[in-house]
């Protein structure tokens, strides 16, 4: 019960921290990076769901990301449609394609799964990058319009944009908890950790699995099409691999499986790679080794790790050991244990 | 008859897996299916459970004709089985490994997730009830809440048992439930197997060690090359010549 109560107040605590904070800071500069870091946490928890809870690596979702940029990007400046009815849309149309992506991605598995998406993601950015009539190709798409007012509420300003997305992470993180901890939620981690288990005991894993695809792919053209608004600027460098592998460092170093992982891997991200600016590509020499040892040590990320040592200590002092729910996601350690083994055998 | 094969094939390529086995099993009873190494049992197991295609024959559950149904909806009939690995997840409780067993059972889905409706309350605690009725069955109440990874090969055995009862088969099919697990142990999982079909649930078995077969068993199957060589009872089958060849090879008379 204890570390229930610690963990809501540890969340009310954050939460406060994100309301209060473009008043603590005033700074515009931190403002925009805030609310850059929300839009890709959002991204990432799509990725998570996905990758995290049932345990297949897609790679294409930067190219859904783009798609759902792209498309509220086309909706409102081409088709010129009030901009929550083409935010709506575009969200619908991602998942669509998404469906359509994962009824033949579905159908292979583990790194087949990796590269099949890899290749599709790397088709989205193709299409978005030569399609010149539709996305402006190379030059970019320009003069996507802010958020459209709610009643009163209008979103021109940074601070009011800022609470936008912040309002959409909540969402987000809030959808994803009550998926997570209930039967659905069970499902995709009895699918993650075998699934023949989990055939065997009745679940449909298609169609879960399928589920599971589309709604990481609409969390992430959400993400997608808020910062078309935001950024108000496009080009189709955002559907590119280094984007997708941008996605995967923030969640293997925050936690992949984990609910915290996403928030903490992104923000610690962004945040140093501005801090070593001044590094200019080179931060990638630090980066690359501090990540391979981090993979090495905790490939469960920071918040693994530290469930983890949590863990340890709760057994070490013989208390009874509180019942989780769905237990956070380990499959990156058995997995890599696997590999240990592999590589001793061989 | 509860389950019957009917001159079930299955090719890989060039091999023959299963050749044209016929095989029924007997309600409330325990069926067990031996054969040397290779001798197709677990691909028997496979094609009734639905994880194989059979190249040619049909599978009949209770009048049903199953034999191309996927293997989640042959759950959903009452088929459960367990694997000679466990497949458990280690680094979960026994608890939350064994929760999910009657999920097949239950119809919440992401809306009911979302909105917490009182449908997925009322199944959650549907499910947590169950799981704990099958472990309580199986007898590990006392590790429930310990990670998979720190319990024995037996207690994982238990568990693979406590799951596959979640479902809440009419038959449930064990391959090699004693594989690496001592002789004492071995005894205790015989008796929770005939604790299940005192409980009204058939039993189809693979198995190796033939103390526990002849011990348990109502009825044997023989494979070997993938074909039947014998059926019958235990006593039937330790006299059965061609089995003893089977076994021991050559023209050796035991």
């Amino acid at each position: 019960m204890a570390t229930v109560l610690k963990q809501r107040k540890l969340l009310i605590l954050v939460i406060a921290f994100a309301l209060v904070f473009p008043f603590l800071i005033p700074n515009n500069y931190y403002l925009h990076m805030m609310t850059i870091s929300f839009i890709w946490m959002i991204a990432v928890y799509g990725l998570n769901l996905f990758a995290g809870y049932t345990g297949y690596l897609s790679l294409a979702h930067a190219g859904f990301f783009a798609i759902g940029a792209y498309t509220l990007a086309i909706l409102t400046v081409k088709a010129g449609l009030h901009f929550w009815l083409a935010f709506f849309l575009s969200c619908l149309i991602s998942c669509l394609i998404g469906l359509l992506v994962g009824l033949v991605a579905l159908r292979t598995k583990e790194h087949f799964f990796a590269i099949y998406t890899l290749c599709v993601g790397y088709i989205i950015y193709l299409l978005i990058d030569k399609w010149d009539s539709l996305t402006g190709g190379v030059r970019g798409f320009i003069g996507i319009p802010a958020p459209a007012n709610i009643g009163p509420l209008s979103f021109q300003t940074p601070v009011s944009q800022y609470y936008l997305v912040l309002f959409f992470l909540l969402l987000v993180v809030f959808v994803m908890y009550r998926i997570i901890y209930s039967l659905t939620g069970r499902t995709y981690i009895a699918i993650r950790n075998s699934e023949d288990l989990a055939l065997t005991i009745g679940i449909s894993t298609m169609k879960n699995k399928l589920t599971s695809f589309v709604l990481s792919v609409f969390f992430t053209s959400l993400a997608g099409a808020l910062y078309a608004s935001f950024i108000r600027f496009l080009g189709p460098d955002i559907g590119y691999i280094s984007v997708m592998f941008d996605f995967l460092t923030y969640l293997i170093v925050g936690g992949i499986g984990t609910m915290a992982g996403p928030v903490v891997g992104t923000l610690l991200i962004t945040f140093l790679s501005q801090q070593l600016q001044f590094l200019q590509d080179y931060r990638m020499l630090i980066f690359g080794p501090v990540l391979a040892l981090l993979v090495i040590f905790y490939p469960q990320g920071i918040v693994g790790g530290v469930i983890r040592w949590k863990a340890k200590r709760v057994e070490k002092s013989g208390n009874p050991q509180v019942r989780t729910m769905p237990a956070t996601n380990r499959f990156v350690i058995s997995r890599h244990s696997e590999n240990k083994k592999q590589v001793k055998e061989g | 008859m509860l389950l019957e094969v009917h001159q079930l094939t299955k090719r890989f390529g060039g091999l023959v897996a299963v050749n044209d086995v016929s095989f029924s099993v007997e309600e409330g009873k325990v069926n067990a299916i031996i054969g040397p190494n290779g001798a197709g049992k677990s691909t028997f197991f496979n094609l009734i459970s639905g994880f194989y295609k059979p190249t040619s024959g049909q599978i009949i559950f209770k009048g049903q004709d199953i034999t191309r149904l996927p293997a989640n909806q042959r759950a959903k009939l009452g088929i459960a089985r367990t694997f000679q690995t466990t497949h458990l997840f280690e680094q979960s409780t026994v608890f939350d490994n064994v929760v999910i067993g009657h999920r097949l059972r239950t119809s919440s889905n992401l809306f009911d997730a979302v909105f917490r409706t009182k449908r997925l309350k009322r199944e959650e605690a549907e499910c947590k009830e169950k799981a704990m009725e099958v472990l309580e069955f199986v007898g590990l109440t006392d590790v429930a809440d310990k990670m998979v990874a720190n319990i024995s090969q037996e207690q994982k055995k238990r568990a693979a048992f406590a799951l596959a009862l979640a479902t809440e088969p009419e038959i449930v099919l064990l391959d090699e439930p004693a594989a690496g697990v001592n002789p004492d142990e071995t005894e205790g999982l015989e008796q929770l197997i005939v604790k299940m079909v005192d409980h009204g649930i058939t039993v189809c078995l693979i198995e190796h060690k033939m103390s526990m077969i002849m011990k348990i068993a109502h009825k044997i199957m023989v494979l070997n090359y993938g074909e039947k060589i014998a059926e019958g009872t235990p006593e039937e089958i330790q006299n059965n010549e061609t089995v003893i060849k089977a076994y021991l090879g050559g023209s050796a008379i035991a």
